[in-house]
């Protein structure tokens, strides 16, 4: 049961974007159109969910054993980064279809920050190797919940005529974003 | 000599201003909306970046003919998040717990912040070490200077106070909503349209 409250607390409760603004970056840049959205959700979801994994066991089995710590930075991005080159060349080889739709979002995953940061967490908050995955799983969820609903609403509002100019893109991706971060703080008495 | 002060005074205009890295190019939007509930959660944060980034670019513009181009990212890397490592180890042992704690890991998170990544690829891989440092600095105190800004506008509006020194003592005169999340997206919102709005205006006027 406490795995799910993890997986829940992740997903709505401490959402990535709308309540530790984590991953803010991407969100605002591709959530212009549905497809690229979705693409780029999943592709963080993925991205996450492997990352999260090995950091954990390299920070528990490699670096807490021999008392280096202080590299966590250093090893988790170099981390980050090489996996996401070894998925990308996988992926190119094994699963064609899968690679066109997230293939270029991939390499924009090394300076993401909501995947370093959910590395970060996980050990921040000590959480066992399973607590951390439904954790990663979690987070990668709420952010691609939290695409979908932003890339739903620019849809139907990008470039329509009645909205002044000054008040497109970036402003009124802002205040729709505010807006659904107020609705997220409802899911605070959840658990 | 002239020549050279001209130089700086233009990259300091350019970073501080004119490319301000918050409001004019929208990076490291991440790090901003996160520690800006108060102004000096901000201004540690935004000075926090400028070290690193000036460290990293004068460490990368040094090193530019030694980094070969195929594995130049990978060295980025690890070179920026080798300073990261030293602040956020510097942060532990000197700054104050609360400050410290409440920047948590958005401290290591500096090193996969874009606009230190872009600066160096666009500015220090190319430039000498002096004006490479110079561009760093300018940068990092524009995002220190859009850090501030929104620091200073949520922490009066939400807490009546500005760096813990109380303007509003009335309580019920305080809008909560703006130290929590959504108020970091309205503020921002309601900067960039501004800004949109003098730039069409200007644009108008030409």
């Amino acid at each position: 049961m406490s795995m799910f409250f993890i997986f829940v607390g992740a997903a709505l409760i401490n959402n990535f974007i709308l309540t530790q603004f984590l991953g803010v970056c991407p969100f605002l840049g591709v959530s212009k159109k549905m497809n690229t959205a979705i693409g780029m959700g999943l592709s963080v979801l993925f991205v996450m969910t492997i990352g999260a994994a090995l950091t954990h066991v390299v920070y528990h089995q490699i670096l807490a054993r021999f008392g280096i710590e202080f590299l966590q930075t250093v090893v988790f991005i170099l981390i980050i980064s090489s996996i996401v080159q070894f998925i990308e060349l996988y992926m190119k080889k094994m699963f064609k279809s899968l690679y066109d739709m997230l293939g270029i979002f991939l390499p924009l995953m090394t300076t993401n920050c909501a995947i370093m940061g959910v590395a970060l967490i996980n050990i921040r908050d000590t959480y066992s190797f399973a607590g951390a995955m439904f954790n990663s799983v979690g987070a990668g969820s709420g952010f691609l919940l939290a695409i979908i609903i932003l890339a739903a609403i620019r849809e139907k509002y990008d470039n329509h005529p009645s909205i002044p100019v000054v008040f497109q893109g970036f402003p009124l991706a802002l205040f729709s974003t505010g807006l659904m971060s107020i609705a997220f703080m409802g899911f605070q008495g959840l658990i | 000599m002239k020549n050279v002060q001209i130089q700086v005074s233009q990259l300091m205009k350019n970073g501080i201003i004119k490319e301000n890295p918050i409001f004019v190019q929208l990076l490291a939007l991440c790090p901003l909306l996160a520690v800006t509930t108060s102004a000096i959660n901000a201004v540690v944060m935004g000075l926090c970046t400028t070290v690193v980034m000036m460290c990293a670019s004068g460490a990368i513009s040094f090193l530019k003919r030694t980094i070969s181009p195929q594995v130049r990212i990978a060295t980025f890397i690890v070179i920026v998040a080798s300073f990261v490592t030293v602040v956020q180890l510097l942060m532990a042992a000197f700054a104050p717990p609360d400050i410290n704690n409440m920047l948590g890991i958005f401290i290591p998170l500096i090193a996969v912040n874009c606009i230190v990544f872009a600066r160096i690829e666009i500015f220090a891989s190319k430039n000498p070490v002096f004006f490479s440092g110079v561009d760093a600095l300018a940068m990092g105190l524009g995002v220190t200077l859009g850090l501030f800004v929104l620091g200073a506008i949520r922490e009066i509006f939400g807490a009546g106070s500005i760096f813990g020194i109380e303007l509003i003592a009335d309580s019920s005169m305080h809008m909560l909503i703006m130290i929590m999340a959504p108020g970091a997206f309205f503020t921002l919102g309601t900067i960039i349209m501004i800004m949109k709005y003098r730039a069409s205006k200007r644009r108008a006027n030409a």
